[in-house]
Protein backbone atom coordinates (compact mmCIF):
# COMPACT_ATOMS: atom_id res chain seq x y z
CA UNK A 1 0.00 0.00 0.00
CA UNK A 2 1.72 3.10 -1.22
CA UNK A 3 -0.69 5.68 0.09
CA UNK A 4 0.52 7.82 2.92
CA UNK A 5 -0.92 7.18 6.33
CA UNK A 6 -2.96 9.94 7.88
CA UNK A 7 -2.09 10.84 11.44
CA UNK A 8 1.27 9.06 11.01
CA UNK A 9 3.00 11.38 13.45
CA UNK A 10 0.28 11.01 16.05
CA UNK A 11 0.39 7.21 15.81
CA UNK A 12 4.17 7.25 16.22
CA UNK A 13 3.75 9.32 19.36
CA UNK A 14 1.08 7.02 20.79
CA UNK A 15 3.09 3.88 20.05
CA UNK A 16 6.19 5.44 21.54
CA UNK A 17 4.30 6.01 24.78
CA UNK A 18 2.95 2.44 24.75
CA UNK A 19 6.44 1.09 24.08
CA UNK A 20 7.81 2.99 27.05
CA UNK A 21 5.01 1.55 29.19
CA UNK A 22 5.89 -1.89 27.81
CA UNK A 23 9.51 -1.70 28.87
CA UNK A 24 8.66 -0.05 32.19
CA UNK A 25 8.14 -3.21 34.33
CA UNK A 26 11.56 -4.51 33.37
CA UNK A 27 13.18 -1.12 33.81
CA UNK A 28 11.61 -0.90 37.25
CA UNK A 29 13.19 -4.20 38.25
CA UNK A 30 16.55 -3.01 36.91
CA UNK A 31 16.29 0.21 38.95
CA UNK A 32 15.31 -1.64 42.10
CA UNK A 33 18.16 -4.10 41.73
CA UNK A 34 20.49 -1.30 42.89
CA UNK A 35 18.44 -0.54 45.98
CA UNK A 36 18.94 -1.83 49.51
CA UNK A 37 16.56 -4.74 50.01
CA UNK A 38 14.63 -3.12 52.86
CA UNK A 39 13.49 -0.29 50.57
CA UNK A 40 12.45 -2.32 47.52
CA UNK A 41 8.96 -3.34 48.61
CA UNK A 42 8.32 -0.10 50.51
CA UNK A 43 9.51 2.39 47.89
CA UNK A 44 9.63 0.64 44.53
CA UNK A 45 9.14 3.86 42.54
CA UNK A 46 11.94 5.84 44.15
CA UNK A 47 15.28 6.04 42.38
CA UNK A 48 18.18 4.37 44.24
CA UNK A 49 20.14 7.39 45.44
CA UNK A 50 21.65 8.23 48.79
CA UNK A 51 20.97 5.74 51.54
CA UNK A 52 18.84 3.61 49.20
CA UNK A 53 21.75 2.83 46.89
CA UNK A 54 23.18 -0.64 47.38
CA UNK A 55 25.73 -0.94 44.57
CA UNK A 56 26.01 -4.44 43.18
CA UNK A 57 25.55 -6.24 46.49
CA UNK A 58 22.13 -7.55 45.44
CA UNK A 59 23.68 -9.15 42.40
CA UNK A 60 26.46 -10.76 44.40
CA UNK A 61 24.05 -12.09 47.02
CA UNK A 62 21.64 -13.29 44.34
CA UNK A 63 24.34 -15.19 42.49
CA UNK A 64 25.67 -16.73 45.69
CA UNK A 65 22.32 -17.81 47.06
CA UNK A 66 20.98 -19.36 43.86
CA UNK A 67 24.12 -20.57 42.10
CA UNK A 68 22.95 -18.57 39.12
CA UNK A 69 26.18 -18.96 37.13
CA UNK A 70 25.95 -22.76 37.27
CA UNK A 71 22.21 -22.52 36.58
CA UNK A 72 22.97 -20.52 33.45
CA UNK A 73 25.42 -23.22 32.38
CA UNK A 74 22.91 -26.04 32.95
CA UNK A 75 20.11 -24.10 31.21
CA UNK A 76 22.38 -23.53 28.24
CA UNK A 77 23.54 -27.12 28.13
CA UNK A 78 20.04 -28.57 28.46
CA UNK A 79 18.53 -26.20 25.90
CA UNK A 80 21.27 -26.56 23.29
CA UNK A 81 21.55 -30.31 23.84
CA UNK A 82 17.80 -30.92 23.70
CA UNK A 83 17.26 -28.75 20.64
CA UNK A 84 20.15 -30.44 18.78
CA UNK A 85 18.89 -33.93 19.65
CA UNK A 86 15.29 -33.02 18.82
CA UNK A 87 16.29 -31.57 15.43
CA UNK A 88 18.37 -34.59 14.48
CA UNK A 89 16.12 -37.37 15.73
CA UNK A 90 12.70 -35.97 14.82
CA UNK A 91 13.75 -34.88 11.33
CA UNK A 92 14.99 -38.42 10.66
CA UNK A 93 11.75 -39.89 11.97
CA UNK A 94 9.71 -37.39 9.96
CA UNK A 95 11.50 -38.34 6.75
CA UNK A 96 10.87 -42.01 7.48
CA UNK A 97 7.18 -41.28 8.15
CA UNK A 98 6.93 -39.24 4.95
CA UNK A 99 8.57 -41.86 2.75
CA UNK A 100 7.47 -45.19 4.20
CA UNK A 101 3.74 -45.75 4.22
CA UNK A 102 2.80 -48.51 6.66
CA UNK A 103 0.34 -48.83 9.56
CA UNK A 104 3.25 -48.12 11.89
CA UNK A 105 4.20 -44.78 10.36
CA UNK A 106 0.57 -43.70 10.14
CA UNK A 107 0.00 -44.58 13.80
CA UNK A 108 3.19 -42.82 14.81
CA UNK A 109 2.07 -39.65 13.02
CA UNK A 110 -1.34 -39.69 14.68
CA UNK A 111 0.30 -40.26 18.06
CA UNK A 112 2.47 -37.19 17.50
CA UNK A 113 -0.57 -35.06 16.66
CA UNK A 114 -2.25 -36.40 19.78
CA UNK A 115 0.77 -35.61 21.95
CA UNK A 116 0.54 -31.96 20.89
CA UNK A 117 -2.73 -31.34 22.71
CA UNK A 118 -1.96 -33.26 25.90
CA UNK A 119 -1.17 -30.83 28.73
CA UNK A 120 1.89 -31.56 30.82
CA UNK A 121 -0.16 -32.02 34.01
CA UNK A 122 -1.58 -35.19 32.47
CA UNK A 123 1.79 -36.97 32.48
CA UNK A 124 3.46 -34.86 35.18
CA UNK A 125 3.39 -37.37 38.02
CA UNK A 126 4.05 -40.58 36.10
CA UNK A 127 6.75 -39.00 33.93
CA UNK A 128 8.63 -37.67 36.94
CA UNK A 129 8.44 -41.04 38.72
CA UNK A 130 9.45 -43.06 35.67
CA UNK A 131 12.32 -40.77 34.75
CA UNK A 132 13.48 -41.06 38.35
CA UNK A 133 13.40 -44.86 38.15
CA UNK A 134 15.33 -44.74 34.87
CA UNK A 135 17.87 -42.36 36.45
CA UNK A 136 17.15 -39.59 33.94
CA UNK A 137 17.50 -36.91 36.62
CA UNK A 138 20.75 -35.52 35.18
CA UNK A 139 20.98 -32.77 32.56
CA UNK A 140 21.94 -35.50 30.07
CA UNK A 141 18.98 -37.65 30.99
CA UNK A 142 16.49 -34.82 30.74
CA UNK A 143 17.47 -34.36 27.09
CA UNK A 144 15.87 -37.75 26.42
CA UNK A 145 12.73 -36.63 28.28
CA UNK A 146 12.54 -33.44 26.21
CA UNK A 147 12.99 -35.46 23.03
CA UNK A 148 10.09 -37.67 24.05
CA UNK A 149 7.70 -35.01 25.28
CA UNK A 150 8.63 -32.46 22.59
CA UNK A 151 8.61 -34.89 19.66
CA UNK A 152 4.98 -34.24 18.72
CA UNK A 153 5.26 -30.70 17.39
CA UNK A 154 8.64 -31.27 15.72
CA UNK A 155 7.62 -34.46 13.93
CA UNK A 156 4.42 -32.77 12.79
CA UNK A 157 6.27 -29.78 11.34
CA UNK A 158 9.04 -31.79 9.71
CA UNK A 159 6.59 -34.29 8.19
CA UNK A 160 4.63 -31.43 6.66
CA UNK A 161 7.82 -30.22 5.03
CA UNK A 162 8.99 -33.67 3.88
CA UNK A 163 5.75 -34.11 1.92
CA UNK A 164 6.62 -31.00 -0.11
CA UNK A 165 10.09 -32.23 -1.12
CA UNK A 166 10.02 -33.79 -4.61
CA UNK A 167 10.86 -37.51 -4.57
CA UNK A 168 13.05 -37.25 -7.68
CA UNK A 169 15.90 -35.57 -5.81
CA UNK A 170 16.17 -38.44 -3.36
CA UNK A 171 15.73 -41.08 -6.06
CA UNK A 172 18.57 -39.56 -8.03
CA UNK A 173 20.81 -39.69 -4.97
CA UNK A 174 19.89 -43.32 -4.29
CA UNK A 175 20.47 -44.34 -7.92
CA UNK A 176 23.89 -42.71 -7.72
CA UNK A 177 24.66 -45.14 -4.92
CA UNK A 178 23.79 -43.28 -1.73
CA UNK A 179 22.48 -45.30 1.19
CA UNK A 180 19.35 -43.89 2.84
CA UNK A 181 21.51 -42.47 5.64
CA UNK A 182 23.75 -40.69 3.15
CA UNK A 183 20.73 -39.51 1.18
CA UNK A 184 19.21 -38.07 4.31
CA UNK A 185 22.28 -36.21 5.53
CA UNK A 186 23.59 -35.01 2.16
CA UNK A 187 20.35 -34.25 0.37
CA UNK A 188 17.27 -34.09 2.58
CA UNK A 189 18.63 -32.51 5.76
CA UNK A 190 20.15 -29.47 3.99
CA UNK A 191 16.82 -28.82 2.25
CA UNK A 192 15.07 -28.87 5.62
CA UNK A 193 17.06 -25.93 6.95
CA UNK A 194 14.16 -23.42 7.15
CA UNK A 195 12.00 -25.88 9.09
CA UNK A 196 14.99 -26.67 11.31
CA UNK A 197 15.25 -22.99 12.26
CA UNK A 198 11.53 -22.80 13.04
CA UNK A 199 11.56 -25.95 15.15
CA UNK A 200 14.78 -24.91 16.90
CA UNK A 201 13.34 -21.51 17.88
CA UNK A 202 10.01 -22.83 19.12
CA UNK A 203 11.65 -25.61 21.13
CA UNK A 204 14.42 -23.37 22.50
CA UNK A 205 11.88 -20.77 23.69
CA UNK A 206 9.95 -23.49 25.46
CA UNK A 207 12.86 -25.45 26.97
CA UNK A 208 14.87 -22.43 28.14
CA UNK A 209 11.89 -21.04 30.07
CA UNK A 210 10.39 -24.34 31.20
CA UNK A 211 10.06 -24.57 34.95
CA UNK A 212 7.78 -27.45 35.84
CA UNK A 213 9.30 -30.32 33.88
CA UNK A 214 12.92 -29.82 34.97
CA UNK A 215 11.87 -29.05 38.55
CA UNK A 216 10.16 -32.44 38.73
CA UNK A 217 12.62 -34.49 36.68
CA UNK A 218 16.02 -33.05 37.60
CA UNK A 219 17.80 -33.67 40.87
CA UNK A 220 17.43 -30.01 41.82
CA UNK A 221 19.91 -30.16 44.69
CA UNK A 222 22.66 -30.71 42.14
CA UNK A 223 21.28 -29.20 38.97
CA UNK A 224 19.22 -26.02 38.75
CA UNK A 225 18.09 -24.30 35.58
CA UNK A 226 17.48 -20.54 35.60
CA UNK A 227 13.71 -20.68 36.28
CA UNK A 228 14.36 -23.18 39.10
CA UNK A 229 17.03 -20.90 40.57
CA UNK A 230 14.63 -17.93 40.50
CA UNK A 231 11.82 -19.89 42.11
CA UNK A 232 14.30 -21.29 44.66
CA UNK A 233 14.77 -17.77 46.04
CA UNK A 234 11.11 -17.70 46.99
CA UNK A 235 11.69 -20.82 49.06
CA UNK A 236 9.33 -22.02 51.79
CA UNK A 237 7.09 -19.60 53.63
CA UNK A 238 9.71 -17.13 54.81
CA UNK A 239 9.94 -13.62 53.43
CA UNK A 240 11.59 -13.25 50.04
CA UNK A 241 14.95 -11.49 49.80
CA UNK A 242 13.73 -8.88 47.33
CA UNK A 243 17.24 -7.53 46.73
CA UNK A 244 18.66 -10.86 45.64
CA UNK A 245 15.46 -11.46 43.65
CA UNK A 246 15.85 -8.22 41.67
CA UNK A 247 19.48 -9.00 40.90
CA UNK A 248 18.67 -12.52 39.74
CA UNK A 249 15.75 -11.31 37.60
CA UNK A 250 17.92 -8.75 35.82
CA UNK A 251 20.67 -11.27 35.24
CA UNK A 252 18.23 -13.80 33.80
CA UNK A 253 16.58 -11.29 31.49
CA UNK A 254 19.78 -9.76 30.04
CA UNK A 255 20.95 -12.83 28.07
CA UNK A 256 17.47 -13.26 26.58
CA UNK A 257 17.35 -9.66 25.38
CA UNK A 258 20.84 -9.88 23.87
CA UNK A 259 19.94 -13.13 22.12
CA UNK A 260 16.68 -11.62 20.89
CA UNK A 261 18.33 -8.52 19.45
CA UNK A 262 20.91 -10.62 17.60
CA UNK A 263 18.54 -13.27 16.22
CA UNK A 264 15.38 -11.17 15.98
CA UNK A 265 14.81 -11.85 12.29
CA UNK A 266 14.98 -15.63 12.71
CA UNK A 267 12.88 -15.64 15.85
CA UNK A 268 10.03 -13.68 14.29
CA UNK A 269 10.15 -15.71 11.07
CA UNK A 270 10.23 -18.90 13.11
CA UNK A 271 7.21 -17.89 15.14
CA UNK A 272 5.22 -16.97 12.03
CA UNK A 273 6.17 -20.17 10.18
CA UNK A 274 5.39 -22.23 13.26
CA UNK A 275 2.00 -20.61 13.66
CA UNK A 276 1.02 -21.14 10.05
CA UNK A 277 1.73 -24.86 10.25
CA UNK A 278 0.52 -25.36 13.78
CA UNK B 1 13.22 -46.76 -2.40
CA UNK B 2 10.70 -47.44 0.35
CA UNK B 3 12.23 -50.88 0.96
CA UNK B 4 15.74 -49.46 1.15
CA UNK B 5 14.67 -46.88 3.74
CA UNK B 6 12.74 -49.49 5.73
CA UNK B 7 15.92 -51.44 6.42
CA UNK B 8 17.26 -48.39 8.29
CA UNK B 9 14.37 -48.42 10.76
CA UNK B 10 16.71 -48.65 13.81
CA UNK B 11 18.61 -45.53 12.81
CA UNK B 12 15.74 -43.34 11.69
CA UNK B 13 12.95 -44.34 14.02
CA UNK B 14 14.27 -46.02 17.13
CA UNK B 15 15.84 -43.05 18.99
CA UNK B 16 12.70 -40.90 18.85
CA UNK B 17 10.43 -43.89 19.35
CA UNK B 18 12.19 -44.94 22.57
CA UNK B 19 12.16 -41.39 23.91
CA UNK B 20 8.52 -40.98 22.88
CA UNK B 21 7.56 -44.17 24.70
CA UNK B 22 9.43 -43.14 27.85
CA UNK B 23 8.53 -39.46 27.73
CA UNK B 24 4.94 -39.67 26.56
CA UNK B 25 3.19 -42.96 25.77
CA UNK B 26 3.90 -44.90 28.97
CA UNK B 27 3.35 -41.90 31.31
CA UNK B 28 0.11 -41.09 29.51
CA UNK B 29 -1.37 -44.60 29.55
CA UNK B 30 -0.18 -45.28 33.07
CA UNK B 31 -1.52 -41.88 34.09
CA UNK B 32 -4.99 -42.78 32.84
CA UNK B 33 -4.79 -46.10 34.72
CA UNK B 34 -3.60 -44.43 37.94
CA UNK B 35 -6.57 -42.07 37.92
CA UNK B 36 -8.65 -45.14 38.89
CA UNK B 37 -6.25 -46.11 41.68
CA UNK B 38 -5.19 -45.21 45.17
CA UNK B 39 -1.42 -44.75 45.29
CA UNK B 40 1.45 -42.69 46.65
CA UNK B 41 3.99 -43.67 44.00
CA UNK B 42 3.77 -45.59 40.72
CA UNK B 43 4.54 -48.99 42.25
CA UNK B 44 1.89 -49.22 44.99
CA UNK B 45 -1.25 -48.60 42.93
CA UNK B 46 -4.48 -50.31 43.98
CA UNK B 47 -7.53 -50.20 41.72
CA UNK B 48 -10.47 -48.39 43.33
CA UNK B 49 -12.66 -47.52 40.36
CA UNK B 50 -14.26 -44.11 40.03
CA UNK B 51 -13.74 -42.95 43.62
CA UNK B 52 -11.14 -40.35 42.65
CA UNK B 53 -13.47 -38.85 40.07
CA UNK B 54 -16.36 -38.54 42.47
CA UNK B 55 -14.07 -36.74 44.92
CA UNK B 56 -13.26 -34.11 42.30
CA UNK B 57 -16.77 -32.80 42.08
CA UNK B 58 -17.12 -32.34 45.81
CA UNK B 59 -13.82 -30.43 45.85
CA UNK B 60 -14.90 -26.79 46.08
CA UNK B 61 -11.41 -25.45 45.57
CA UNK B 62 -11.14 -27.33 42.30
CA UNK B 63 -14.53 -26.16 41.09
CA UNK B 64 -13.56 -22.61 42.00
CA UNK B 65 -10.29 -23.03 40.09
CA UNK B 66 -12.30 -24.26 37.11
CA UNK B 67 -14.52 -21.17 37.02
CA UNK B 68 -11.58 -18.91 37.72
CA UNK B 69 -9.67 -20.47 34.82
CA UNK B 70 -12.65 -20.37 32.46
CA UNK B 71 -13.34 -16.71 33.17
CA UNK B 72 -9.65 -15.89 32.96
CA UNK B 73 -9.35 -17.66 29.61
CA UNK B 74 -12.36 -15.87 28.13
CA UNK B 75 -11.13 -12.44 29.23
CA UNK B 76 -7.56 -12.98 28.02
CA UNK B 77 -8.56 -14.52 24.68
CA UNK B 78 -10.72 -11.50 23.87
CA UNK B 79 -8.30 -8.86 25.13
CA UNK B 80 -5.17 -10.36 23.60
CA UNK B 81 -6.73 -11.00 20.21
CA UNK B 82 -8.51 -7.67 19.88
CA UNK B 83 -5.50 -5.64 21.03
CA UNK B 84 -3.04 -7.78 19.08
CA UNK B 85 -5.11 -7.45 15.93
CA UNK B 86 -5.43 -3.67 16.15
CA UNK B 87 -1.75 -3.30 16.95
CA UNK B 88 -1.03 -5.36 13.82
CA UNK B 89 -3.45 -3.27 11.78
CA UNK B 90 -1.77 -0.03 12.80
CA UNK B 91 1.77 -1.36 12.60
CA UNK B 92 1.35 -2.54 9.00
CA UNK B 93 0.74 1.08 7.99
CA UNK B 94 3.61 3.30 7.08
CA UNK B 95 4.49 4.63 10.49
CA UNK B 96 7.86 5.94 11.51
CA UNK B 97 9.55 3.52 13.91
CA UNK B 98 7.14 0.63 13.42
CA UNK B 99 9.91 -1.96 13.42
CA UNK B 100 11.10 -0.76 16.81
CA UNK B 101 7.54 -0.96 18.16
CA UNK B 102 7.15 -4.51 16.86
CA UNK B 103 10.45 -5.50 18.46
CA UNK B 104 9.43 -4.05 21.81
CA UNK B 105 5.95 -5.63 21.83
CA UNK B 106 7.27 -9.07 20.99
CA UNK B 107 10.06 -9.10 23.56
CA UNK B 108 8.18 -10.20 26.75
CA UNK B 109 7.37 -13.47 25.03
CA UNK B 110 10.88 -14.75 25.23
CA UNK B 111 11.09 -14.29 28.97
CA UNK B 112 9.88 -17.20 31.08
CA UNK B 113 6.66 -17.15 33.09
CA UNK B 114 8.40 -17.50 36.46
CA UNK B 115 10.59 -14.47 35.81
CA UNK B 116 7.70 -12.40 34.44
CA UNK B 117 5.61 -13.29 37.47
CA UNK B 118 8.16 -11.78 39.85
CA UNK B 119 8.74 -8.76 37.59
CA UNK B 120 5.04 -7.94 37.73
CA UNK B 121 4.76 -8.75 41.40
CA UNK B 122 7.09 -5.84 42.12
CA UNK B 123 5.18 -3.40 39.93
CA UNK B 124 1.64 -4.42 40.85
CA UNK B 125 2.37 -4.64 44.57
CA UNK B 126 4.04 -1.24 44.33
CA UNK B 127 0.96 0.28 42.72
CA UNK B 128 -1.49 -1.45 45.07
CA UNK B 129 0.56 -0.37 48.08
CA UNK B 130 -0.53 3.21 47.35
CA UNK B 131 -4.03 2.06 48.26
CA UNK B 132 -2.92 -0.07 51.19
CA UNK B 133 -3.50 -3.34 49.34
CA UNK B 134 -1.37 -6.18 47.97
CA UNK B 135 -1.89 -8.67 45.15
CA UNK B 136 -2.81 -11.35 47.65
CA UNK B 137 -5.42 -9.17 49.39
CA UNK B 138 -8.22 -10.70 47.35
CA UNK B 139 -8.49 -13.00 44.34
CA UNK B 140 -9.86 -10.11 42.29
CA UNK B 141 -6.44 -8.43 42.36
CA UNK B 142 -4.79 -11.75 41.52
CA UNK B 143 -7.17 -12.27 38.64
CA UNK B 144 -6.61 -8.88 37.02
CA UNK B 145 -2.91 -9.02 37.80
CA UNK B 146 -2.67 -12.26 35.85
CA UNK B 147 -4.78 -10.82 33.04
CA UNK B 148 -2.49 -7.79 32.72
CA UNK B 149 0.59 -10.00 32.87
CA UNK B 150 -0.62 -12.43 30.21
CA UNK B 151 -1.82 -9.64 27.91
CA UNK B 152 1.52 -7.89 28.21
CA UNK B 153 3.30 -11.14 27.44
CA UNK B 154 1.24 -12.40 24.52
CA UNK B 155 -0.12 -9.40 22.63
CA UNK B 156 3.18 -9.09 20.79
CA UNK B 157 3.21 -12.74 19.78
CA UNK B 158 -0.30 -12.62 18.35
CA UNK B 159 0.46 -9.25 16.73
CA UNK B 160 3.33 -10.85 14.81
CA UNK B 161 1.03 -13.60 13.52
CA UNK B 162 -1.66 -11.07 12.57
CA UNK B 163 0.90 -8.90 10.81
CA UNK B 164 1.92 -11.88 8.67
CA UNK B 165 -1.74 -12.53 7.91
CA UNK B 166 -2.43 -8.92 6.93
CA UNK B 167 0.66 -8.74 4.74
CA UNK B 168 -0.53 -11.83 2.87
CA UNK B 169 -3.67 -10.07 1.66
CA UNK B 170 -3.19 -9.33 -2.06
CA UNK B 171 -2.84 -5.58 -2.67
CA UNK B 172 -5.33 -5.71 -5.56
CA UNK B 173 -8.13 -6.60 -3.16
CA UNK B 174 -7.52 -3.48 -1.09
CA UNK B 175 -7.20 -1.31 -4.18
CA UNK B 176 -10.37 -2.71 -5.73
CA UNK B 177 -12.29 -2.01 -2.54
CA UNK B 178 -10.92 1.52 -2.39
CA UNK B 179 -11.79 2.22 -6.01
CA UNK B 180 -15.31 0.96 -5.36
CA UNK B 181 -15.53 3.62 -2.67
CA UNK B 182 -15.43 1.42 0.43
CA UNK B 183 -14.71 3.26 3.65
CA UNK B 184 -11.87 2.02 5.86
CA UNK B 185 -14.46 0.51 8.22
CA UNK B 186 -16.02 -1.44 5.35
CA UNK B 187 -12.62 -2.60 4.13
CA UNK B 188 -11.82 -3.85 7.61
CA UNK B 189 -15.10 -5.73 7.89
CA UNK B 190 -15.43 -7.16 4.38
CA UNK B 191 -11.84 -7.56 3.20
CA UNK B 192 -9.30 -7.62 6.02
CA UNK B 193 -11.20 -9.67 8.60
CA UNK B 194 -12.29 -12.48 6.26
CA UNK B 195 -8.82 -12.64 4.74
CA UNK B 196 -7.01 -12.99 8.08
CA UNK B 197 -9.42 -15.66 9.34
CA UNK B 198 -6.66 -18.33 9.29
CA UNK B 199 -4.57 -16.14 11.61
CA UNK B 200 -7.57 -15.66 13.88
CA UNK B 201 -8.01 -19.44 14.06
CA UNK B 202 -4.39 -19.90 15.12
CA UNK B 203 -4.30 -17.01 17.55
CA UNK B 204 -7.53 -17.94 19.31
CA UNK B 205 -6.26 -21.50 19.56
CA UNK B 206 -2.94 -20.40 21.05
CA UNK B 207 -4.48 -17.91 23.49
CA UNK B 208 -7.18 -20.39 24.55
CA UNK B 209 -4.74 -23.18 25.35
CA UNK B 210 -2.16 -20.81 26.88
CA UNK B 211 -4.77 -19.26 29.15
CA UNK B 212 -6.22 -22.58 30.16
CA UNK B 213 -2.87 -24.21 30.86
CA UNK B 214 -1.30 -21.21 32.61
CA UNK B 215 0.97 -22.35 35.42
CA UNK B 216 4.31 -20.55 35.84
CA UNK B 217 2.85 -17.04 36.01
CA UNK B 218 0.20 -18.18 38.48
CA UNK B 219 2.83 -19.83 40.67
CA UNK B 220 5.12 -16.82 40.69
CA UNK B 221 2.61 -13.97 40.89
CA UNK B 222 0.15 -15.14 43.54
CA UNK B 223 0.79 -18.86 44.18
CA UNK B 224 -2.96 -19.15 44.66
CA UNK B 225 -3.14 -16.66 47.53
CA UNK B 226 -5.32 -15.71 49.34
CA UNK B 227 -6.22 -19.20 50.58
CA UNK B 228 -6.14 -20.82 47.10
CA UNK B 229 -8.71 -18.37 45.72
CA UNK B 230 -6.52 -17.25 42.80
CA UNK B 231 -5.44 -20.78 42.00
CA UNK B 232 -5.93 -21.88 38.39
CA UNK B 233 -6.50 -25.46 37.21
CA UNK B 234 -2.89 -26.37 36.45
CA UNK B 235 -1.68 -25.08 39.82
CA UNK B 236 -4.58 -26.77 41.59
CA UNK B 237 -3.58 -30.12 40.06
CA UNK B 238 0.03 -29.55 41.03
CA UNK B 239 -0.93 -28.74 44.62
CA UNK B 240 -3.20 -31.78 44.81
CA UNK B 241 -0.29 -34.03 43.82
CA UNK B 242 2.42 -32.48 45.89
CA UNK B 243 0.52 -30.50 48.51
CA UNK B 244 -0.68 -33.30 50.76
CA UNK B 245 -0.04 -37.00 50.60
CA UNK B 246 -2.88 -39.44 49.98
CA UNK B 247 -4.43 -37.29 47.25
CA UNK B 248 -2.22 -38.40 44.36
CA UNK B 249 -5.10 -40.38 42.85
CA UNK B 250 -7.42 -37.38 42.98
CA UNK B 251 -4.68 -35.28 41.40
CA UNK B 252 -4.32 -37.75 38.56
CA UNK B 253 -8.09 -37.86 38.04
CA UNK B 254 -8.12 -34.04 37.92
CA UNK B 255 -5.32 -34.22 35.35
CA UNK B 256 -7.42 -36.53 33.16
CA UNK B 257 -10.40 -34.16 33.43
CA UNK B 258 -8.07 -31.26 32.62
CA UNK B 259 -6.74 -33.09 29.55
CA UNK B 260 -10.26 -33.84 28.31
CA UNK B 261 -11.26 -30.19 28.77
CA UNK B 262 -8.22 -28.95 26.85
CA UNK B 263 -8.81 -31.48 24.07
CA UNK B 264 -12.52 -30.62 23.74
CA UNK B 265 -11.82 -26.88 23.71
CA UNK B 266 -9.09 -27.31 21.10
CA UNK B 267 -11.28 -29.44 18.82
CA UNK B 268 -14.44 -27.31 19.13
CA UNK B 269 -12.53 -24.08 18.63
CA UNK B 270 -10.84 -25.48 15.55
CA UNK B 271 -14.16 -26.58 14.01
CA UNK B 272 -15.86 -23.27 14.72
CA UNK B 273 -13.29 -20.90 13.30
CA UNK B 274 -12.26 -23.12 10.39
CA UNK B 275 -15.85 -22.95 9.14
CA UNK B 276 -15.50 -19.20 8.83
CA UNK B 277 -12.34 -19.39 6.75
CA UNK B 278 -12.91 -18.68 3.10
CA UNK B 279 -11.69 -21.00 0.39
CA UNK B 280 -8.98 -19.47 -1.71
Amino acid sequence: MARKTRYGGLLTLIFTLISVAYVYPIALVAVNSFKRKAYISKQPFVLPFGKLYAGVENYIRGIERTGLIQAFGWSLMITVGSVAVILLCTSMLAWYIGRVNTWFTRTMYVMCLFAMIVPFQMVMFTLSKFSNMLRLYTPWGIILVYLGFGAGLSVFMFTGFVKSIPLEIEEAAMIDGCTPVQTFFRVVFPIMKPTCITVAILQAMWIWNDYLLPSLVLDTRKYKTIPIAVQYLKGGYGSVDMGAMMGVLVLSIIPIIIFYLICQKYIIEGVVAGAVKG
Amino acid sequence: MEKAIKRYFPIFVLPTLIAFIIGFIVPFIYGVYLSFCRFTTVTDARFIGLVNYTKIFSDHVFMHAMWFTALFTIVTVILINVLGFFAALLLTKKIRGRNIFRTVFFMPNLIGGIILGYVWMLLLNGVLAQFGRTLTYSSVYGFWGLVILLCWQQIGYMMIIYIAGIQNIPGELMEAAQIDGATSGQILKHVTLPMVMPSITICTFLTLTNGFKLFDQNLALTNGAPSRMSEMLALNIYNTFYGRSGYEGVGQAKAVVFFILVAVIAIVQNRLTRQKEIQQ
